[in-house]
């Protein structure tokens, strides 16, 4: 259904190809970086020469196009379908583009045919009118790059402001929250979710201050393969950079790297594994998980 | 045969990617006993689409390949690189560009005769193409929705699908490429777009699941058209894959620890049970289900009663499941956890310091690596499962152990 060739780098490196060809000025130079752009990187033994020896006929031999149009490709039904779901989930409000109608054309899904079942209930509000205006003028300022005032709601209810240029957008599908990357002030991120104000600023500078490197840290875990804890652990902590290494006692050893603010998160990460997943370094994380065992302990369980 | 960076199966890659980036500790004889050649190839294949982030280690055992990724900084997943590889003959490439060259736009209508002339007038010298070939194409394309065939008395006239216009969307594709169920059809978009900056990145991103899009896509297509399906299905404890058939009703995406779950009714054992869309394979869409829309409804009445992907039909097997909290002065913030992550659970304020988590569930082991994630608070546990609940007692204990807290002192879970 999804793997063909009419999606394939290939194809579309061949189209850019034959585009650049009808500019009269094109070198083989130019030709070759249409592939190192948009193909693999063994890709450069293959494309262009099948092109000038005529294997693939579609470039005359002094590289102007044997075709008469510059190539393009009607949207596949499979494509269409895709766009048509799209169109169907909250989150599209955000960006007050004019989806193509699709009339005739059947979603490829609904939200009745899926559910990402462990996302946190208090999500940002995608369709709410003032929600939607924040993010619409973050992007605008991005793209113009801007700065902007905003006014943050403390999580004790107290507001803050800040001045600062947002260079990105971050979105989380477990939180479903959506947070502006900012630089030129000391904060590095903020909850979109929870902006009250949200204006360009026209102010002076200065713009010196940078938010402080997002050091990341290194964690080394052994994983016992018991109750299927290697694959759950190996899939759990996929998006990491990691590496790992397999002993001779069906344990394994995972390093990984995480940010330094996700901490917390990582202790519970590691707790929700049980004795499956034990924290050999640093000290200093270990110490954090002996903590919380130890006001386990002072729970009295019963 | 020689060697290419483009595959005509996606499946033998899948198994190798979804090995190299989830694991990645393997050597090569461990992968292919069968085959060296194979694994060198795959090897190859991936690395010309990935090698940014392959990386490789030694060891006694050999060289050991993984794939390292912080999904957090790459703003396109990586791996939809993958489905990009299909490989196709002289033939198709060229037939291709030469039907869209003469058919540029939607108002020209061509008969096959008159097409197959104009495309040996076009490339005749260097290539040529029966009429059968090119019918052929005409109806794998009018399949796929880009050309359309009209009827004009004894006469088929062929044409373009008309374009559609994609301008001012760059922004909505990159961010459902990336946040929306089979992402890597948005990436097919994008590979049409000019280039533009691309302003979203991804945090607790299991870029993996891409590996699995074909499978859902095909799932999908067979719910919104309420049908059967066959599959190839690799059970937890099986060795090899068996055929399936059933009727898929939902499926159930992990955002915490990168799972993708099918909830389908299995007919003959009349049953609901939930497969994992990384051990599906040959997804074959089947006969219409006329029970569909039922089923979907009764497992709608279900529904709220799983905490993950165990179901049943019957509620008589639902499980209790309660614990209690110590909630400290000035951590409110683990009442707000405890609300936002409970799903079908309900939370109750006991005292000031003391809140009650209560859940009547299908499956209670799938509770327990969350309620582990309370481990420091736990104060009392009331499960109708009682061998869950005294897993998760010795679990504890087990820590304590591994961790060395206080062996001396044992008393302290009852």
């Amino acid at each position: 259904m999804i793997f063909s060739e009419l999606y394939s780098a290939y194809y579309n490196t061949v189209a850019k190809i034959m585009e650049a060809a009808f500019d009269p000025d094109v070198t083989e130079k130019d030709l070759v970086r249409c592939v190192m752009e948009g193909a693999f990187s063994e890709s450069v033994l293959t494309i262009l020469p099948a092109l000038k020896s005529g294997k693939w006929p579609l470039l005359k031999e002094d590289l102007s196009p044997a075709l008469q149009h510059k190539p393009t490709m009607p949207l596949t039904t499979l494509e269409k379908r895709w766009l048509k779901a799209i169109a169907g989930d909250p989150r599209v409000k955000l960006f007050g583009a004019a989806l193509p109608a699709l009339d005739d054309v059947r979603p490829l899904f609904t939200k009745e045919d899926y559910k990402i079942y462990d996302q946190y209930a208090d999500g940002d509000p995608y369709e709410d009118e003032t929600y939607i205006r924040h993010f619409r003028q973050i992007l605008s300022a991005i793209k113009n790059n801007r700065p902007v005032e905003i006014t943050v709601m403390g999580r004790q209810g107290k507001e803050t402001g800040a001045c600062f240029y947002p260079k990105g957008l971050e979105y989380s599908m477990k939180d479903d929250k959506i947070r502006i990357l900012a630089t030129g002030c000391k904060y590095r991120r903020f909850n979109l979710g929870r902006v009250v104000r949200c204006e360009y600023y026209d102010g002076p500078g200065p713009w010196r201050e940078r938010p402080l490197m997002e050091r990341r840290r290194d964690l080394t875990l052994r994983i016992t393969d018991e109750r299927n804890a290697l694959e759950r652990a190996m899939l759990h902590f996929a998006h990491f950079e990691k590496q790992a290494e397999r002993l001779e006692d069906d344990t394994c050893i995972l390093r990984l790297k995480y940010y330094e603010n996700d901490e917390t998160e990582m202790v519970i990460r590691v707790l929700s594994f049980g004795p499956f997943v034990k924290v050999l370094e640093p000290q200093s994380f270990v110490r954090l998980i002996k903590e919380r065992l130890i006001s386990q302990k002072s729970c009295k369980l019963k | 045969m020689a060697y290419s960076e483009l595959i005509k199966n996606f499946e033998k890659v899948r198994a190798y990617m979804r090995e190299f980036y989830v694991y990645g500790f393997k050597s090569r004889t461990e992968y292919d006993k069968k085959s060296a050649r194979s694994y060198d190839d795959e090897r190859r294949r991936i690395e010309s689409w990935l090698g940014d982030y392959m990386r490789f280690t030694h060891t006694p055992e050999g060289k050991r390949v993984f794939l390292s990724v912080d999904s957090r900084t790459t703003r396109k997943n990586p791996f939809y690189k993958a489905w990009k590889a299909k490989s196709f003959t002289d033939g198709d490439i060229t037939l291709h560009f030469a039907i869209f060259d003469i058919l540029h736009t939607p108002a020209i209508r061509k008969t096959l005769t008159e097409l197959t002339e104009e495309i040996d007038r076009c490339i005749g010298s260097r290539m040529t193409f029966d009429e059968s070939t090119i019918r052929k194409k005409l109806k794998e394309y009018a399949e796929e929705g880009m050309i359309l065939m009209e009827k004009k008395g004894r006469k088929v006239l062929y044409g373009r699908s008309p374009d559609t216009d994609l301008s001012g969307l760059e922004d909505v594709v990159d961010f459902f490429s990336e946040a929306a169920p089979c992402g890597v059809i948005g990436s097919f978009l994008q590979d049409r777009e000019p280039k533009h900056d691309e302003l979203f990145s991804f945090k607790h991103h299991y870029i993996t699941q891409a590996m699995d899009s074909d499978v859902m896509a095909t799932l999908f297509a067979a719910m919104q058209e309420k049908r059967y399906i066959t599959a190839r299905n690799l059970g937890r404890h099986a060795s090899e894959a068996r055929t399936v058939c059933l009727v898929p009703l939902k499926i159930y995406i992990s955002a915490q620890n990168g799972r993708q779950n099918l909830i389908a009714f299995h007919e003959k054992a009349n049953c609901l049970s939930a497969y994992r869309l990384d051990y599906m394979s040959d997804i074959r869409i089947g006969e219409a289900c006329e029970r569909f829309d039922a089923l979907r409804e009764a497992f709608g009445r279900v529904e709220g009663h799983m905490w993950g992907v165990n179901c049943r039909w019957n509620m008589r097997y639902v499980e209790h499941v309660e614990f209690v909290l110590r909630i400290g002065d000035g951590e409110d913030y683990i009442v707000r956890r405890l609300e936002r992550e409970k799903r079908c659970g309900r939370v109750e304020k006991i005292d000031e310091n003391h809140y009650r988590y209560t859940a009547d569930v299908f499956d209670t082991t799938e509770m327990l690596p969350w309620i582990r994630t309370f481990i420091s608070r736990l104060t009392q546990l009331n499960f109708s499962n009682r061998t869950a609940e005294n897993r998760l007692k010795a679990d504890i204990r087990e820590m304590y152990r591994m961790y060395e807290i206080d062996e001396d002192d044992g008393h302290d879970i009852q």
